[in-house]
């Protein structure tokens, strides 16, 4: 992989980067006839980049993932995603910018009547790669996230921190270059946090740009990456955000 | 069998739940309805085939009344006639019905045994015509009235032409029961294809953010539906000839129903395209649902 590697931290409320892959300025959100989910949003990722996105539940966390991974339109304001302007995307061309955006959803989202690798193989099966192409990949990431010996199982069979594992498994496995997870270690022990946690950073060290929708403050903390904070749909500076060291 | 996992060995598990293509409620649909497109193609060949013979057998044959003039006699009146026009160019063979047979014609009219001996009452002439270049009725009348005999001629046009529109009413109605019955399918499968991806909306988000195409999804729903249909289609097409088989068998030996019904073996043949035709309505009719309903989605 020749990605460039995480070199440069920098303040994401400060739109002036022109490496940003995920670029926010002044988005609002509403569902339907609701009142305003996120108000007037504006950030950038800069390509390489590890944030956590933290706030209280209802704060719209989950929303502005979604925005980012194209299942929902912003009602206002303008995102762009690799230099792109969602507005202007043609639905043709969603599904190529979704293959670059691997996603770990909070509920996981596994297919229950496919076998474990069967999920994990998914992302490359869609892009039209040969099995034989991809087959011992899949095997190796499986491995790689302690799941080598439930290669054959189906995902009800699986434990919460199982399905964690093969949902970041199968969010991974083509290597996306942006890398977006709902409260991934919200189903799982201490232990198997820290692990996940390391799994994303050896993937930002590669070249993913990674944002963690998290109100797991330990873990937040203990990671020492710049943090999103959103609070009743706005943007604020984290608290544990430092300028010097992290922009 | 070990339960060691070989990746190599793996190959891709269907993308859609295998237990969505067991829909039997729509497989039954399907069966039957090829099931009624097999017996209405069936029906209109044997139909057709009844109305091509009986206009064959009205055309080879005209009928000739003769009325007695002057100092003949009806039966000399009619054997004359009969001369003349048994000598017409298209005609095999003409013969003078007795007049027994002439009075047996008339018998349900006026009452048989009711004539009066003396009553001169008309002969007829049955004409049978060349089958390849048969006579037409004005040839056989002004041939009559060449000999100075006093006829009418019937060639049965008219009754030839009823049949024929008949013969054609049924390839119609059996076209238009057909056309009928693949838009049902195409319905039927439109309706199916937008509660499955209802059903399965779970796995349509999954693999939409996974970066599956509109098409790529669709495509898994058109395969679905067109093996589906061509299963189905083919269990109702084979009952439908097992039906027709059986019924040819069971009319072998009675002439009048086999006329009305002359089902020929090689009609049984006639349902073997439906299955194929069923997949592709099903498939082309799925697709184009699945394109529109996920166009509405993001």
């Amino acid at each position: 992989m020749s990605r460039k590697p995480n070199a440069r931290p920098a303040d994401p409320l400060d739109p002036s980067s022109p490496e940003a892959v995920v670029r926010f300025d002044g988005v609002s959100m509403r569902y339907g006839r609701d009142a305003e989910v996120l108000k007037d949003i504006t950030f950038e990722l800069p390509r390489g980049s590890f944030h956590f996105l933290t706030g209280p539940s209802g704060s719209g966390k989950s929303t502005l993932l979604k925005l980012i991974y194209l299942a929902e339109q912003a009602s206002r304001g303008r995102i762009e995603i690799f230099g792109r302007d969602l507005a202007l995307l043609k639905r043709a061309d969603r599904p190529l910018m979704r293959r670059r955006i691997g996603v770990v959803f909070q509920e996981f989202r596994l297919l229950d009547h496919l076998t474990v690798f069967d999920n994990a193989a998914l992302a490359p099966r869609i892009a039209g790669r040969k099995p034989a192409a991809y087959r011992g990949d899949v095997a190796d990431l499986l491995a790689w996230v302690g799941l080598g010996d439930r290669m054959h199982a189906m995902p009800p069979a699986l434990s919460g921190g199982e399905k964690q594992r093969l949902a970041i498994a199968r969010a991974v496995i083509n290597r996306p270059d942006i890398l977006l997870a709902d409260e991934p270690t919200g189903n799982v022990d201490e232990a198997m946090a820290l692990r996940i946690l390391r799994l994303f950073t050896e993937l930002n060290r590669v070249g993913a740009t990674v944002l963690i929708a998290s109100h797991d403050s330990d873990l937040v903390v203990r990671s020492g990456m710049p943090v999103l904070n959103l609070h009743e749909g706005r943007l604020a500076q984290a608290p544990g955000f430092n300028p010097e060291l992290d922009g | 069998m070990s339960l060691v996992f070989d990746a190599n060995r793996w190959w891709p598990a269907p993308l859609l739940p295998r237990e969505d293509g067991r829909d039997w409620a729509l497989l039954f649909v399907v069966a039957a309805l090829s099931f009624l497109a097999s017996l209405a193609a069936m029906g209109a060949l044997a139909g057709e085939r009844a109305a091509v013979g009986w206009r064959t057998e009205l055309v080879g044959s005209a009928t000739v009344v003769v009325r007695a003039q002057g100092t003949d006699t009806p039966d000399e009146a009619a054997a004359r006639a009969a001369e003349v026009v048994a000598g017409v160019k298209g005609v095999a063979e003409a013969k003078a019905l007795d007049a027994a047979k002439a009075d047996a014609l008339i018998a349900p009219w006026i009452g048989g045994g009711a004539l009066p001996p003396d009553l001169p009452t008309p002969r007829l002439i049955a004409v049978e015509l060349d089958r390849k270049a048969p006579a037409s009725a004005a040839d056989l009348k002004r041939a009559l009235q060449a000999a100075g005999i006093d006829a009418d001629v019937d060639d049965h046009t008219r009754w030839s032409a009823q049949i024929m529109r008949a013969g054609a009413a049924i390839e119609t109605s059996a076209a238009a029961l057909f056309l009928l019955i693949l838009g049902v399918l195409g319905a039927v499968v439109a309706f199916a294809t937008r509660q499955g991806l209802a059903a399965r909306r779970d796995v349509v988000e999954a693999l939409h953010l996974a970066g599956a195409t509109d098409g790529y999804i669709a495509r898994l729903f058109q395969a679905r539906f067109a093996r589906s249909a061509a299963q189905a289609g083919l269990v109702g097409a084979l009952l439908a000839v097992i039906g027709a088989a059986a019924v040819k068998t069971l009319l072998a030996g009675d002439e009048q129903l086999t006329a009305l019904l002359p089902i020929a073996w090689r009609d049984l043949a006639a349902p073997a395209p439906f299955p194929i035709l069923g997949a592709l309505v099903a498939a082309v009719t799925a697709r184009v649902t699945a394109m529109s309903v996920l166009a509405g989605r993001p």
